[in-house]
């Protein structure tokens, strides 16, 4: 029996067995976890930026490559066949994980940047006129941001801005008034990846819907650590990045309401989007394979698979419930650290911690406890607009991110580490 | 090792340089300028040079950035204050081959004086660029650049 096969069916047991969420057990699932960094034990607090890979997904990526390699959707062969019902198993995983109504409604992309990029040259270049506007908010990653400045430069639309408030929560009152009718578009993200504010997306699209404008929801931030449920939400298109849900770089998915994705113009032109080509005119294929130019990631998407298989083992609700204990633990270890300020202090929050320390550059911060083995991130965040919001501009902000695998035994680690580093700027 | 090693980095005068920066402020009568910025991480400093009889009379600098770029930006301007253009350009080169080498450069202690104090730095590669934007940034203010320096 392989190590993925003994931890796969290992663990479910477990689960039954013991009552709660046995962390130990999850980190023995991500073996990049156990060594040393400099000589002291691996301290992982960068999850947002992507996350650490179970041996599970690890080891779905390698059988396909040892086993399974096809090209899909084109060979009669055995390989071609079984690698297409992979590549398709995949892609239903993903509408399990969403609650799509139809398997249609996943687009595989390489992530959320370019499932934003892609809705904004189709969708948007087609619904989007001059003196139309597009609303976004100051928490914004780039990746949310940049596609639409684009958009509004190819079309003479206007990017409006909803504000968010000292604590980092959306302010719906401004949102809502900016939603006019010359509104086009919503496009907001579910979790912020430097305040980790969870925002009110079933609240917004309501307003939004009311008004008849269309909501795209960037879920890169919130998939690793909320349940999500795209009919619940309600929105129109949801994006997401495989890699900051367990799953491989590489690989993302872009959600669509059928009939939208039914009506969008292809993104990019080539093989596997088309049903038919003649020099004349050519005839598109159905989503999602509109969507799909060009052979597509397979081991991306088959990994994804496997990640959705194992938040589905874990349980959404369970590995939230366990960050919530650890952040609790963290947002009080970090107020008794003197001279820091958090930024983002959202009533519903993610573990997504940023701060500033007193006279101390984020960047000095992270060479210092680097060197404690504690891997955190400093800089914007690409999200400049934000840190111009909190007046951090000049020196942007130090974050630490929790995973699944996180414990407070890491939080210890990292104030220990923020110790060190006033000692040497003291 | 690693303390060691941040010891090297954060040395006592980068610490000081770094909180307390000197000639941080403007030139009003400056001749020439540059601006320098560095993407990843944000660090952003303006150079101000006075060159008077053909050497650098005053130089003083402005911005945001962590302990290294601004420790390694006040360092700089005692380092080429009274040199002329093609000593301070000479220095550049000794800097960056110091930062980029380590102990392979062949630069001696006696050619670099204080500026010495930055050695530690080439142990911490994506540190470099911390320490070298003030450096780029005075290059291009000598060559009267007027475009900003990017370390990217």
């Amino acid at each position: 029996m392989s190590d993925l096969e003994s931890s796969l069916q290992v663990l479910p047991e477990q689960l039954d067995l013991a009552p709660g969420y046995d962390v130990e057990r999850v980190r023995r699932m991500f073996p990049i976890l156990a060594q040393q960094i400099y000589g002291k034990p691996l301290i992982y607090l960068d999850s947002a930026a992507t996350s650490q890979k179970p041996l599970a997904v690890i080891e779905t990526m390698s059988r396909f490559f040892l086993q399974e390699n096809a090209n899909v959707h084109r060979g009669v062969h055995y390989l071609s066949v079984r690698a297409t019902e992979e590549y398709e198993k995949a892609r239903a995983k993903v509408q399990g994980f969403l609650n799509a109504e139809h398997v249609e409604e996943i687009v595989f992309v390489r992530g959320t940047t370019e499932a934003i990029n892609l809705v904004a040259q189709t969708y948007g270049k087609t619904q989007v006129r001059a003196g139309d506007e597009v609303l976004i908010s100051v928490m914004e990653h780039h990746s949310n941001i940049v596609p639409w400045q684009m958009l509004c430069e190819q079309t003479g639309a206007r990017l409006r801005v909803a504000p968010i408030d000292d604590a980092g929560e959306l302010r719906l009152d401004e949102l809502e008034r900016l939603i006019g009718p010359r509104t086009r578009l919503v496009a907001v993200t579910h979790v912020s990846n430097v305040l980790g504010t969870i925002n009110p997306i079933r609240r917004i699209v309501e307003l939004a819907h009311a008004r008849g404008v269309r909501v795209l929801v960037d879920g890169a931030q919130a998939a690793p650590h909320l349940k999500v449920d795209v009919r619940a939400l309600g929105c129109d298109f949801y994006a997401l990045s495989g890699h900051k849900m367990y799953g491989p770089t590489g690989i993302g998915v872009l959600y669509g309401r059928h009939e939208l994705l039914e009506s969008m113009p292809p993104y990019q032109g080539g093989g596997d989007m088309i049903l038919s080509v003649t020099f004349e005119k050519t005839i598109y294929n159905k989503p999602p394979y509109k969507f799909e130019a060009g052979t597509p990631n397979m081991a991306g998407a088959i990994g994804l698979g496997a990640a959705v298989d194992f938040l589905d083992l874990l349980g959404p609700a369970a590995i939230a419930a366990h960050e919530q204990t650890v952040q609790a633990y963290a947002l009080k270890a970090l107020a008794a650290v003197p001279g820091l300020r958090l930024i983002g202090t959202a009533a519903q929050k993610v573990g997504v911690l940023s701060f500033v320390l007193d006279g101390i550059h984020p960047h000095d911060i992270g060479t210092i406890l680097d060197r404690e083995g504690i891997a955190i991130r400093t800089g914007h965040h690409c999200a400049q607009p934000l840190m111009n919001r909190f007046g951090v501009a000049a020196t942007a902000t130090a974050r630490a991110s929790l995973g699944c695998y996180s414990t407070e035994r890491d939080i210890d680690a990292l104030v220990a580490g923020l110790g060190k580093v006033q000692e040497v700027f003291r | 090792m690693s303390d060691f090693e941040l010891r090297d980095l954060y040395q006592e005068v980068v610490i000081d340089h770094g909180k307390r920066p000197r000639n941080f402020r403007e030139l009003p009568d400056a001749t020439c300028t540059a601006e320098g910025f560095n993407p990843l991480c944000g660090d952003q400093l303006r150079i101000y040079i006075k060159l008077a009889d053909g050497v650098i009379a005053d130089i003083a600098f402005q911005g945001a950035g962590c302990a290294i770029s601004q420790a390694s930006a006040s360092l700089m301007t005692l380092a080429v204050k009274g040199k002329t253009p093609q000593e301070a350009h000479a220095l550049f080169v000794r800097v960056h081959t110091l930062l980029t080498e380590g102990p392979n450069a062949q630069v001696t202690a006696a050619e670099l004086g204080k500026l010495a104090v930055l050695s530690g730095v080439w142990e911490f590669p994506v540190r470099v660029k911390c320490a070298t934007l003030a450096w780029h940034t005075l290059r291009s203010a000598l060559e009267g650049g007027g475009s900003q320096v990017s370390t990217e």
